[in-house]
């Protein structure tokens, strides 16, 4: 079917809603309770749209599309219910941006820019809480800073399937909490990530990150993760030290944009102190640091030895299913060229 | 691997990743997803709430499980008889897909021959999975439009590891579930790559792409490619190797990036074999248990300070890009082996990763259209012959990749070693999910470490009662191999008479219990079933 957005004319197909169509179409309507991931929300209001013939604006993620349908997505009075929005978030919100480990990252600054929100009107009470939960070793929750999205309830409910937090209390006492308060540890949290990955504000922070960088200091690297074979696609965010401060993701890839606790928080061992730094070789049963010069002579001369002594068949190589493709074909190549042997294997079997 | 090769003509996964979304049946067997690979487990929660049956078959109650509609608890290592059960009702009850049997495959008889036998109460007999539950997961299945199975090391680590997953691939021809979107036969792969490993030919038998190393044509491309005469004997497996080096007949070894000290069965077999290895070489991003014994030790570069491509699971070749500097004096394992290659009288020239896919495109069909041009932004799913293919979402559309799909049934043999009067448990192995592997990442990253820092055997608490354990006792677990020492969780995930362990811990090593009896085609070892004794310590 056809409809029209902000003047262009579009091609959608049933069942798609407004902010689908126009996300496809590279239009950006804000939000910040949408994941194409998650049935629609409607939580946060913020992609409010103005549909030709409706009196009142729709919410874009909830509303399907229909043929010759007419919306606008940033006329004045939209605008500027979508900065009330903001300041009545911003209202009941820690608002530290000078020193929040999010800013620079954070839809909520975000969208407070673009809709120029330079004070917050509707000053009053605020939502008292006891501070941020550092229970786990992986992420802070810092409700302070919750602006009730729902978005972490549903992905942990909807893609995760766990439910571990849910909301607690009604209206202004509304909060994302575990069942009866509990300390993530103690619950079926798998510390999957999702919640973190998506969170629009500080609330949710991983905690390698925290007071390390801004984040436009970090440089960004795409990588595959190193543990199982999904082939989940990860930004390594890294410090001016060559340290990994923290790992995210984008959407366009095998894992949308979705992590599990390996991939997610456990790459700092690139950074372990433990890492081997040196070739080393062992003198009567003990290991001494050499240079690559040395350790190379020495593999090479007695694999060469061997190899000219007993036959090619007298070596053998486990290759890596950690390693990549193109070291797995050189070393084939390695033993089959050079050493003259089939005995190459690695640990698929095991 | 191998089965799917002979009944298929390929053997990975049949579909992409995504798909599990569509399908209309999912049936996971040997496979504890919510661990070993959480983010496809995301895809069949995912599938399940679009209203999609779940039928999870395992020994063990699984996370999975929860999320089931049918859960077959099977005795371990009597997964060809459960599959044999439900082909028997498939074909009793008139499920089977007629016309795709006859125009897509062969050997149909031999199915009906064997399957006869296998009538739910005799099924339930050997399974313990009872015979109403065997008929409803047979109509699940087999009435489902689109139907896939997910399977992973709990299939394939057993004696008759290929026939299993002959019969899993029997199971999914019988129906008509190869060759179309979201139905398929998807074996997970369980490290980053050792898919790309098993394609760029880091095994005994082929060359990259799969191509025979005893084949005259192929000797004859390779030798050509590489300008040297090269074996066309097969070569020996991992297991061989290490009975090759006790023989004396294996005298130097090299081992890149692995661990098998911890990874292989019969740990203390592994250790005599790399006492006693003339020159052991060994190029790791950490010390290992295994590089203790090297000669040698050469620091590598991780995943993060090189150029190179993964192949993952679904078949698509990704790349990944040097993110830092390599860490203190360590260099990628490329660089490594091309100066090794030129201390021995080579000549190798690789300027970047990017030159040897470019090599490797010229050398294996099924990589043959891959270039880092092409996977800048996106992967490409191979088989990709040439620059202008776009890639294989799923296999065998229209045609198996062999021709025909053949089946290739078989008959339920009883695991290598059953518990008897000194070894009364069944110990089966497996993956945790905050750990990888023998923990040479996972264990040098502190949030991980802290979630979980030593094995907890699991036990059922009929056992446990009669032994008097408790949660967090310490108990010493023998096999006929060697014995170790574990705590233990007591818990409802395992039957009377079975126990877990996961191959993790050094300090509580499953691989020192486990039964290195081989599945005679793929050589894998049973991990998944040996007989034990469990004593308070």
């Amino acid at each position: 079917m056809k409809l029209t957005i902000n003047g262009e004319k579009l091609e959608a197909t049933e069942g798609q809603t407004i902010l689908e169509v126009a996300q496809e179409n590279g239009i950006d309507i804000p939000n910040l309770c949408y994941s194409p991931e998650l049935k629609p929300e409607g939580a946060c209001r913020m992609c409010v749209v103005d549909i030709e013939g409706v009196a009142d604006p729709v919410t874009a993620c909830t509303t399907e599309v229909s043929a010759g349908m007419v919306v606008e997505t940033e006329t004045p009075s939209l605008k500027k219910m979508r900065k009330v929005l903001v300041e009545l978030m911003l209202a009941n919100h820690d608002v530290e941006c000078l020193t929040c480990d999010k800013a620079g990252d954070c839809k909520l600054q975000d969208y407070a820019y673009r809709y120029s929100v330079k004070k917050v009107r509707f000053e009053g009470e605020k939502t008292e809480f006891k501070g941020i939960k550092d229970d786990n070793p992986f992420f802070i929750r810092d409700n302070r800073k919750c602006i009730l999205c729902y978005k972490c309830v549903n992905l942990c409910k909807q893609v995760q399937g766990e439910a571990s937090i849910n909301l607690e209390n009604r209206g202004f006492d509304t909060r994302v909490t575990t069942a009866f308060d509990l300390p993530l540890e103690e619950i079926n949290c798998q510390f999957c990530g999702l919640c973190v990955n998506e969170c629009p504000t500080g609330a949710l922070m991983e905690k390698s990150a925290l007071r390390k960088a801004r984040n436009w200091e970090l440089k960004k690297g795409s990588t595959i993760c190193p543990y199982c074979g999904v082939g989940c696609e990860l930004e390594l965010n890294i410090d001016e030290n060559d340290q990994i401060v923290k790992v995210t993701t984008n959407s366009d890839n095998v894992n949308r944009g979705q992590t599990c606790v390996k991939g997610k928080f456990g790459l700092d061992f690139v950074n372990s102190e433990e890492r081997l730094t040196k070739p080393l070789i062992k003198e009567e049963g003990r290991f001494r640091e050499a240079s690559w010069e040395e350790a190379l002579d020495k593999v090479a001369d007695n694999f060469g030895r061997i190899r000219d002594e007993f036959g090619g068949d007298a070596t053998a190589a486990l290759s890596s299913a950690k390693c990549t493709n193109e070291e797995n074909y050189l070393m084939q190549k390695f033993m089959r060229a050079v050493m003259g042997t089939n005995s190459v294997d690695h640990c698929a079997r095991l | 691997m191998a089965g799917l090769a002979k009944s298929f003509g390929s053997g990975a996964m049949t579909n992409s990743i995504d798909e599990i979304e569509g399908a209309d049946a999912i049936f996971v067997t040997g496979s504890n997803t919510t661990e070993a690979h959480p983010v496809i487990a995301y895809r069949v929660k995912k599938a399940k709430q679009n209203g999609s049956k779940l039928i999870v078959a395992d020994p063990r109650k699984i996370d999975l499980v929860k999320y089931a509609d049918l859960w077959l608890q099977q005795k371990p290592g009597t997964d060809i008889a459960l599959l044999n059960g439900l082909m028997h009702v498939i074909i009793r009850d008139d499920l089977l897909d007629k016309k795709y049997i006859q125009k897509r495959t062969e050997n149909f008889e031999a199915v009906e021959d064997i399957m006869e036998k296998y009538d739910p109460e005799h099924v339930a007999e050997i399974t313990g999975v009872p015979a109403e539950d065997i008929v409803k997961a047979a109509h699940m299945y087999g009435e489902a439009e689109r139907a896939s199975i997910l399977y992973a090391m709990g299939i394939t680590q057993h004696t008759s590891g290929t026939d299993n997953v002959l019969s899993i691939a029997c199971l999914a021809m019988l129906t008509g579930n190869v060759g179309k979107e979201n139905a398929g036969v998807n074996p997970l792969r369980g490290q980053n790559n050792v898919q790309g490993a098993c394609d760029l030919g880091a095994l005994p038998n082929v060359y990259p792409g799969y191509q025979a190393v005893d084949d005259e044509e192929v000797n004859k491309k390779f030798s050509e490619a590489w300008g040297v005469e090269l074996s066309d004997e097969v070569g020996l497996t991992v297991t061989e190797i290490f009975d090759g080096i006790e023989e004396d007949e294996v005298k130097a070894l090299y081992v890149m990036g692995e661990n098998p000290v911890l990874s292989d069965p019969d740990s203390n077999h592994i250790r005599e074999a790399l006492e006693q290895v003339e020159f052991l070489v060994v190029q790791d991003i950490f010390m290992s248990d295994t590089a203790e014994y090297a000669d040698v030790v050469l620091p590598a570069a991780s995943f993060a300070e090189k150029d190179g491509t993964f192949t993952n699971s679904e078949r698509k070749v990704q790349k990944l890009d040097q993110v830092i500097e390599p860490i203190g004096e360590s260099k990628s394992d490329w660089e490594i082996l091309m100066e090794l290659a030129n201390r021995l009288g080579h000549d190798w020239d690789y300027s970047s990763a990017s030159e040897i896919m470019d090599e490797i495109a010229r050398v294996s069909p099924i990589y043959g259209g891959i270039s880092y041009e092409r996977i800048e932004e996106e992967g490409l799913q191979w088989p990709c012959p040439d620059y202008d293919h776009p890639g294989t979402k799923y296999l065998h559309k229209g045609e198996f990749s062999r021709g025909l799909g053949q089946f290739n049934p078989a008959e339920y043999i009883p695991p290598a070693e059953k518990p008897d009067e000194d070894y009364p448990y069944v110990l089966t192995t497996g993956r945790r999910l905050f750990h990888f592997h023998t923990r040479t990442m996972s264990g040098n990253s502190p949030g991980l470490e802290e979630q979980y820092s030593e094995e907890l055997m699991e036990i059922s608490l009929a056992d446990a009662q009669r032994m008097e354990i408790e949660d967090g006792d310490r108990v010493l677990v023998s096999s006929r191999r060697g014995e170790v020492e574990s705590k233990v969780t007591v818990t409802d995930r395992v039957p009377e008479g079975l126990v877990f362990m996961s191959f993790h811990f050094a300090e509580s090593a499953a691989n020192v219990l486990t039964n290195p009896a081989l599945d005679p085609v793929a050589k894998i070892p049973e991990y998944k079933v040996c007989a034990v004794n469990i004593e308070k310590s």
